[in-house]
């Protein structure tokens, strides 16, 4: 049956190796597709640049949900992307924070950029024109610039628009991206800004009034395909805001006046009520109606996509989010190398101590420990680099403490699976169907044992905050290497070196040698032999608990040798217990 | 040597060398409970844990590849851009300062770099800079310890089923709070710094201690498996007998899982300094000894001390006892 089972082992180990070379050949694939790169990636900490953990911050002191979170994220992307930074990353984690990762260090300018709070707020519209700067040709002389004779009434006033205000007007170019900026302009005053290109649509630039209804006063916002007259759904998207209360006042004092230069005029920017987030203008829809109610509609020219951003947008206008930061690291490269290489020295050098102790306490069959560490290694280096390809997982210091602690870990279901082997050595078993039965009996253990390391794997990933989820992960990933290996490569391949000379006769530096571990052969003089079978029964089939009654009753023969060779010692003792009761009283000489 | 640790083995497997983790619980659970307690008060009395700057709040800067170790120099970089502040400036690895400040505003932070780049002489990619708000360290451990109570809620589950019965589980568990409370007790005797990367080795350690708890008691099930049936040895000395010989494994395991980390402690850290790798490898290596004695010491006896009362095991540990003194006097 033994015999038998050894030829599996062979086969077992080529599946190995097929998996290895396919993982291989899919990295392979991809890098000479020129996606992937034989280099696992690496994180910030090591490859140099900043790490911001911000936690967004709603007004009013509101717990942030997923949904919101997801729109701080998308906020803050689209305010690093507007200010050149490329390459950065912009997470959710654990559902609470907001994880900026830069290369370099930003700007003071960026950094401010990325925690300004979003800031909506609806203005009238005072002038619309071109978005191209007008040529300094063309521009008013000082003499023909407006001159206000009078200070404001309304906000949709003419006299807000003073010579300052129109040449910075004329001189504004929307054609060109606009950058970011920080400070928000000052909300009693007007505002000369643009409305960006967006599909079709060209950019256009404003003179708008001072803030008429702010952002917060929104209650909510939808998109819809738009009803016509008969209720009918035609294929218009639609915008729908509802005010609070509060809004719904302000926004129906502000249409009553909006809408007069409407209808006296359609044509009118005066018209036009501009929603503006962060200084820019997202649509500035003409007051076609007065809107009493505080649920206006705003329709034209949307997509369904379009309707969805606006009405997001206007969504978390609503919520003015800011951001903390919570924690701000910046790493220089030299330091993130430095500290790699620190992190490899010390996991080579932990590496060979653990070779080494392999080798002193097993001996020959340390080597096999060398081997399937080396195997996991492989495997684990090329998960890495495949997920840094496929999910861009990087490899971060914390990470790389992951990696390290796993050696230990990993030789740890070796020795689980060694010592087995050796029971049953020191049982009186042959080599082979020690490995077979050490097998059996580890297996669990190292199951068991291996669900308990991933659980905490599993959790710490979960719950991890800042960067050291990272070690969570890898420690995670070698659990499942470490498995692979146990049962792929291990035990098959000790099951093949159990039928080799040099381990199966127990060479003194085998690591097995059963003289050395006390074991006793089965043969044990004339007309002594006895029943290996009835031991291998009792182990092979655990719940036929009435043969291991019958072999609880007896003793095995380690320990028979063992009571047999205290029994001189035993008879002398003032007690005169029976030898099989001192094997508990713990001799400690 | 090899041939000694074989010869251990030996012995301990056939129960000739037998330690009494069982017999000598008693004794064992008195100094866990003492070690326990202490462990509570120290940081009570002794002021509390050395917290690091993820819980107080503060920049810190990091200035590595620097011949000099002038602590002056750092705090006089610091109150140039921010008067009145005090810096903690220390040398924490070879060619390493470490300036630790309060909160400062995030061109203050910009200036401090470029002011210690120029004091230390070095570059000012050579300066690392952190900044942390002051709830940040509470949030960490907020999310720690909600990690802390699902692992212990799926743990106790998880053993509750494999070794199906209860016992093992709160045996396990108690062995895992014990090494915990009592790693936490030596952190803040020796006032090393708690940072979160130090929190998150502490929730490893959990796992470790665990995991090696699981692998004892896996041979603990094995040995009393069919005990009832069996007169061979009382409940407890099977028990024992296990613990016996899963010994050379325990202390083979702790080697292997303490070797990686102790490099990266004394060889890793000690040349770069504080950061996440030494806060890891720290917990780790305190409490993964700390986990092997838990194990050992409070785990198993605790295990027997449970089960030994059950009407069944005294049974058939009067058993046992019967049969002895008949073969006594058959001897």
């Amino acid at each position: 049956m033994a015999r038998s089972r050894t030829r599996p082992g062979l086969r077992t180990l080529i599946s190995l190796g097929v998996i290895l070379l396919a993982l291989a050949g899919i990295l392979a694939g991809g890098a000479i597709a020129g996606k992937a790169s034989w280099a696992p990636k690496l994180a910030l900490d090591l490859e140099g640049g900043t790490q911001m953990i911000l936690s967004p911050k709603v007004s009013g002191g509101s717990q942030i949900n997923q949904d919101q979170l997801n729109q701080a994220v998308e906020i803050i992307r689209q305010r690093v992307d507007g200010s050149g930074v490329s390459e950065a990353e912009i997470s959710t984690q654990s559902g609470r924070n907001v994880i900026v990762s830069l290369p370099g260090t930003p700007s003071a300018q960026t950094r401010q950029l990325i925690q300004a709070s979003a800031d909506m707020n609806f203005r009238p519209v005072l002038t619309a024109g071109d978005p191209a700067a007008v040529p300094q040709a063309q521009q008013l002389t000082d003499d023909k610039l407006p001159k206000p004779t009078a200070a404001p009434t309304n906000a949709s006033d003419d006299n807000w628009v003073t010579a300052d205000v129109y040449k910075q007007f004329e001189a504004l170019d929307c054609t060109q991206p606009q950058p970011e900026k920080t400070d928000r302009s000052d909300p009693a005053k007007p505002l000369v800004t643009c409305q960006p290109a967006s599909g079709a649509q060209p950019a256009i630039k404003y003179i708008l009034g001072p803030v008429e209804v702010v952002g917060t006063d929104i209650a909510g916002s939808t998109f819809q395909l738009q009803q016509g007259q008969q209720g009918a759904v035609t294929n218009e998207w639609a915008v729908n805001i509802q005010f609070n209360s509060d809004g719904t006042d302000k926004f129906k004092a502000v249409t009553q006046r909006l809408n007069g230069y409407y209808v006296a005029n359609q044509n009118s920017p005066k018209a036009q009520f501009a929603i503006v987030l962060d200084d820019k203008v997202l649509s500035a829809p003409r007051t076609l109606a007065v809107i009493t109610d505080g649920r206006p509609q705003i329709t034209g020219n949307f997509t369904q996509q379009s309707a969805q951003t606006l009405s997001d947008q206007l969504r978390y206008g609503a919520l003015p989010i800011s951001f903390d930061i919570q924690s701000e690291e910046q790493i220089s490269a030299t330091l993130g190398t430095q500290q790699l290489e620190m992190g490899l020295l010390a996991g080579g050098i932990g590496l060979l101590l653990v070779v080494v102790y392999s080798l002193f306490q097993y001996r020959a069959l340390g080597f096999v420990t060398i081997f399937s560490l080396v195997v996991a290694g492989v495997l684990t280096y090329l998960a890495i680099a495949i997920l840094g390809w496929t999910e861009n997982y990087r490899l971060s210091l914390a990470g790389v403490a992951g990696l390290i602690v796993a050696i230990g870990q990993t030789a740890d279901s070796f020795i689980v699976y060694f010592e087995r082997i050796r029971d049953e050595l020191r049982e009186g078993r042959g080599l082979v169907s020690a490995v077979e039965n050490g097998w059996k009996r580890a297996k669990r253990t190292v199951l068991a044992s291996k669900a308990v390391n991933l659980l905490a794997a599993v959790v710490l990933y979960f719950v991890a905050v800042g960067n050291v989820r990272g070690f969570a992960f890898t420690l995670g990933l070698t659990a499942i290497a470490d498995l692979i290996v146990v049962f792929l490569f291990t035990h098959p391949t000790l099951q093949t070196l159990a039928r080799t000379k040099f381990f199966g006769e127990g060479h003194r530096f085998s690591g097995l040698d059963p003289e050395r571990l006390g074991a006793v052969p089965l043969y044990r003089g004339a007309g002594r032999l006895r029943e290996a079978s009835e031991a291998a029964k009792s182990t092979l089939k655990p719940k036929n608990a009435a043969a291991m009654g019958e072999a609880g009753r007896r003793m095995t023969i380690a320990e028979r040798r063992a009571a047999d060779s205290q029994k001189p010692t035993e008879m002398t003792s003032t007690s005169g217990r029976s030898s099989r009761a001192s094997e508990n009283t713990g001799e400690e000489n | 040597m090899s041939n000694f640790f074989a010869r251990f083995g030996n012995e301990l497997y056939t129960g000739k060398r037998s330690y009494p983790f069982v017999e000598r619980k008693k004794i064992w659970l008195g100094i866990a409970a003492v070690l326990t307690v202490v462990s509570v008060l120290i940081p009570l009395f002794a002021g509390g844990f050395n917290l690091g700057i993820e819980f107080r709040g503060g920049s810190e800067f990091t200035i590595s590849g620097t011949s000099s170790t002038d602590v002056h120099a750092g705090e006089q970089a610091v109150n140039s851009v921010a008067p009145g502040t005090q810096p903690r400036v220390n040398n924490i690895a070879p060619g390493s300062m470490r300036v630790q400040t309060e909160r400062l505003t995030d061109s203050q932070t910009l200036e401090v770099k470029d002011k210690l780049a120029a004091a230390y002489g070095v570059g000012a990619d050579h300066v690392t800079s952190t900044f942390v708000g002051p709830t940040w360290g509470a949030d960490v451990s907020q999310q720690a310890l909600i990690g802390f109570v699902v692992f212990v809620v799926l743990a106790a589950v998880l053993m509750a089923l494999y070794f199906r019965t209860w016992k093992m589980s709160l045996s396990a568990l108690t062995g895992m709070f014990v090494t915990l409370i009592v790693t936490g007790g030596v952190y803040a005797a020796s006032g090393f710094e708690v940072t979160p990367s130090a929190i998150i080795g502490f929730l490893t350690i959990l796992s470790y201690s665990l995991y090696d708890t699981v692998v004892v008691f896996d041979k603990i099930r094995e040995n009393t498996k069919d005990i009832t049936a069996s007169s061979r040895r009382t409940f407890a000395e099977e028990v024992n007998l296990a613990v016996n010989q899963t010994l050379v494994r325990s202390i083979n395991t702790m080697m292997v899982a303490v070797l990686p980390v102790a490099a990266i402690l004394f060889i890793g850290a000690g040349l770069l300094g504080a950061g996440t790798l030494r806060d890891l490898s720290l917990a780790l290596f305190v409490g993964i000894l700390i986990g092997t004695a838990a194990t050992l010491f409070i785990a198993a006896p605790m295990y027997a001390g449970l089960r030994e009362r059950e009407p069944e095991l005294i049974k058939q540990a009067d058993r046992v006892h019967a049969r002895r003194s008949s073969a006594n006097a058959g001897v």
